[in-house]
């Protein structure tokens, strides 16, 4: 079966090669543009892996990872976090949020696949 | 004459008196026959009325010789005995005289005495004033605020710098909340001082059980009101402790100094600079992190549509622009801060030129003159690198080319200044110049591990060397940046105001007791006090009438501080009547643009916190006070002593306690009258001169003033 994947990115640069990628790996792939978008897509498309990015309008990446670990109808969803700022702080901030993983910007996009492949199980 | 030889003639001649008187009267009873019975009586009555004579005048001598003399000799002892500079007469007997120049002996010696130790007390007197005047004067000169408390947070001592950055210029408030004897914590928050002395007692207790007596002092940041930032360094004051059978001699601290520094301008540069840093690593990520997956996806997938390829290539182009612009707007916008990396001083350009010739005069034997100065630079540099470096190349010059002549001009160029150092004749080429640039400067036996160019960058500056062919004139040209001007610091030491004592100081409130104690127990002689007056639209307060000015000053001590007055007109916003003009002499004009009554009572709440307030017929301004604190928000709830009624504790026989009856008899010259703070400075002397008074019938404390001013028949007295 098909893995879904949402990325959820506020920035068009990044979400065109996320989203060349996860195609290629041949994914299914959903996109939302800010944080409501994010969680509404979450919650209507049941994504089994949410990119998120940390500094999003309307709804930051920290608040929707909240909202969809508090949802018992989501469980299971994995969340990768990625982030412009590195800072450690805000690392165990998304971990202790119930982000799978976090990846800093700017990544390898094979280590990026890695880490999806990975929490996939696929 | 001896005295014994004095005795026996003494004696001698009151046996022959006796002797002739007994002889002459026998012979007037023996040779009767020939005389009359009443001749008889009347001879020996004659003789006996001789003897009296004789006897009363001898007596009289004596009498005034030895009785009266002594004495007078004693009374005149007396006097002596209270003022110096009398000597005995001489006069009476031998004896008494005698006594007299022993007196008088006695006299001289103590007169020595005393004028030695006037003496020693002028000039104690002498170097403790001057003393005083070189830590004022040093005080004044310091770029840091200092402030002296004792452990009651009274202050002791500050300097105009400390004034000026504690003052809070707040409208309607031209009373400072710096001054002596006044608490620092109207300064300072309570809590952050007394932790600071803690740690300072900590360290004391550490030290005297033999600990290493390291650096003693603490530091704190705090914010003043006007909102700046300043760091303190806090320090004991430490008094000898004399030595008792329990413990021996030690010390104990008795108060504190403050040392301010304003770091407003450090704590911003510092966060603009994190500001910096974080805006070049995160916001740096981003717009990487897009290149970086664009990239790796074109070079890992290199089978897609070129359609595709396209877009991710733009991806990477926009993002790469984004990333320069993002870095130059950066680096432009903390120019300023990054190139403070080195401590650079501010320097008025002519003067480091003027040091730079005189040092390449002295060190490399060859005339520099000044060619053209912009005395307005202000630079910031490594003066003392700046000048090695400049001295080393003229060095060089002479050395290898024989340069004799060597000119200096700094100019401005933009925001930047330009240092030349110019030569004319042969000149190397600019591969010998840089390599001159490049070098260790080792000039008149000093080695410096540093190039000039290492110099230059310091000062965050560039150098480059020039040749103008025609004209054969060289330069090495160093462009430095300049600085602002530094601020005028008001240089008002205390001495030259108006040539009085200094007020900034008064280490007598160290006696000024620890703890918290009722005031009331306080002998008046140990309180603060504010002396305050108002002048008012018109009597009645309860009708409407409003204060138009209050003017107040303050007693520590004993000592009027002339220099930590109020004085502030109000807008009243009430009509001013042409009578009351006539009194107070204020008229509506000068009250345009005042502040009103409740700008204005907070700041004179603050001017007189912790302090008695005094004033004449206290109870008229007090009511004015009162009348505004429910509006306010503030209370006057110090202690109020009032002069008119001490004036009928001290005089109750008198019918006049006006103050101008009551200075005339104090003996206090009234100068200023109707305005308020005249008035206030005049009841505050009248004050001072009470105080004597009131000692005298017993009345020393806060407390005993007030009960007594309470039975006086004016306290009855209500507006």
């Amino acid at each position: 079966m098909t893995k879904k994947v949402l990325i959820a990115d506020d920035e068009p640069n990044i979400v065109i090669s996320l989203e060349f990628l996860l195609r290629r790996e041949g994914f299914e792939v959903v996109v939302a543009v800010d944080g409501e978008e994010a969680l509404t897509k979450a919650r209507a498309e049941k994504p089994d892996l949410v990119l998120l990015d940390v500094m999003m309008p309307k709804m930051n990446g920290f608040d929707v990872c909240q909202a969809i670990r508090a949802d018992a109808d989501l469980a299971g969803m994995r969340v990768l976090m990625l982030t412009a700022k590195g800072r450690e702080t805000e690392v165990s901030k998304g971990l202790g949020l119930g982000a799978d993983a976090y990846m800093t910007k700017p990544f390898s996009t094979r280590d990026l696949v890695a880490q999806v492949r990975l929490l996939l199980g696929s | 004459m001896k005295p014994a030889r004095k005795l026996v003639l003494a004696i001698a001649a009151v046996c022959i008196f006796l002797l002739a008187l007994i002889a002459g009267i026998a012979a007037l009873m023996g040779g009767g026959a020939s005389m009359a019975a009443a001749d008889r009586f009347s001879l020996l009555f004659l003789l006996s009325l001789g003897a009296c004579a004789v006897a009363f005048l001898v007596v009289r001598e004596l009498y005034g010789q030895y009785v009266r003399a002594t004495l007078r000799l004693a009374e005149e002892t007396g006097a002596l005995v209270a003022h110096s500079g009398i000597r005995l007469a001489d006069y009476g007997s031998v004896e008494l005289r005698a006594v007299g120049r022993a007196v008088n002996l006695l006299a001289a010696a103590r007169d020595a005495l005393e004028s030695d130790i006037e003496g020693r007390v002028r000039e104690a007197r002498a170097s403790l004033e001057e003393e005083r005047g070189r830590l004022a004067a040093l005080m004044a000169d310091l770029n840091q605020s200092v402030i002296v408390c004792n452990l009651d947070g009274r202050t002791l001592l500050y300097n105009q710098r400390a004034l000026q950055e504690l003052s809070s210029p707040g409208e309607g408030g031209k009373g400072e909340l710096l001054g002596l004897g006044r608490s620092i914590y109207t300064v300072f928050d309570r809590a952050l001082i007394a932790h600071a002395l803690e740690r300072l007692q900590q360290q004391k207790l550490q030290q005297d059980e033999g600990g290493e007596s390291g650096e003693s002092g603490t530091h704190f940041v705090t914010a003043t009101r006007a909102g700046r930032l300043l760091r303190a360094h806090m320090s004991p004051v430490l008094s000898a402790v004399a030595e008792t059978p329990d413990q021996p001699a030690t010390s104990m601290i008795t108060g504190f100094v403050l040392i301010l520094d304003d770091i407003t301008a450090t704590s911003e540069r510092d966060a603009r600079r994190d500001a910096l840093i974080q805006s070049l690593t995160e916001g740096g990520r981003g717009p990487l992190g897009n290149i970086r997956a664009a990239a790796e996806t074109i070079s890992d997938f290199a089978d897609m549509p070129a359609e595709q390829r396209e877009r991710f290539l733009s991806v990477i182009r926009d993002e790469a622009q984004a990333l320069s612009k993002h870095l130059e707007s950066a680096a432009s916008a903390f120019s300023d801060d990054l190139r403070v990396l080195w401590p650079l001083e501010e320097m008025l350009g002519s003067e480091l030129v003027a040091a730079a010739v005189r040092r390449i005069g002295e060190r490399c034997s060859l005339v520099a003159k000044i060619e053209s100065v912009d005395e307005s630079l202000w630079l910031q540099v490594d003066s003392f690198g700046l000048l090695q470096a400049l001295s080393f190349l003229a060095a060089r010059l002479h050395d290898e080319y024989e340069i004799r002549d060597i000119r200096l001009a700094l100019s401005r160029g933009g925001r930047l200044a330009q240092l030349d150092l110019m030569w004319i004749g042969t000149s190397m080429n600019s591969e010998t110049a840089m390599n001159w640039e490049m070098d260790a400067m080792n000039t008149g036996g000093e080695a410096s591990p540093l190039s000039v160019r290492d110099v230059v960058a310091r000062c965050n500056g560039e150098i480059w060397f020039q040749r103008e062919r025609a004209s054969h004139r060289a330069f090495f040209r160093i462009l430095l940046p300049c600085a602002d001007a530094p601020r005028e610091v008001v240089r008002s030491t205390a001495a030259d105001r108006s040539g009085s004592r200094p007020e900034f100081y008064d280490f007598d409130l160290f006696r000024s007791s620890a703890g918290n104690h009722e005031l009331d127990d306080l002998p008046l002689t140990e309180l603060a006090f504010t002396v305050f007056d108002t002048e008012t639209t018109g009597l009645e307060p309860s009708a409407g009438d409003e204060i138009i000015q209050i003017g107040a000053t303050r007693i520590v001590n004993r000592r009027i501080l002339s220099q930590e007055s109020f004085d502030q007109l109000v807008d009243p916003q009430h009509h001013l009547s042409a009578e009351s003009t006539r009194i107070h002499g204020i008229t509506p004009e000068m009250l345009v643009g005042q502040p009103v009554i409740a700008n204005v009572l907070p700041a004179f709440h603050a001017f007189c916190a912790d302090t008695v307030l005094v004033a004449h017929n206290a109870a008229f301004d007090m009511r004015f006070l009162q009348l505004k604190e429910d509006a306010l928000g503030i209370r006057f709830d110090q202690p109020v002593l009032d002069t008119l009624l001490l004036s009928a504790v001290i005089h109750p026989n008198q019918e006049m306690h006006r103050l101008e009856a009551i200075s005339e008899r104090l003996g206090v010259s009234v100068i200023g009258r109707h305005t308020a703070l005249g008035d206030a400075i005049v009841t505050a002397e009248v004050f001072l001169k009470m105080l004597p008074l009131l000692a005298a019938m017993g009345i020393h404390t806060l407390r005993q003033a007030r009960e007594a001013s309470e039975k006086t028949f004016h306290a009855r007295i209500k507006y």
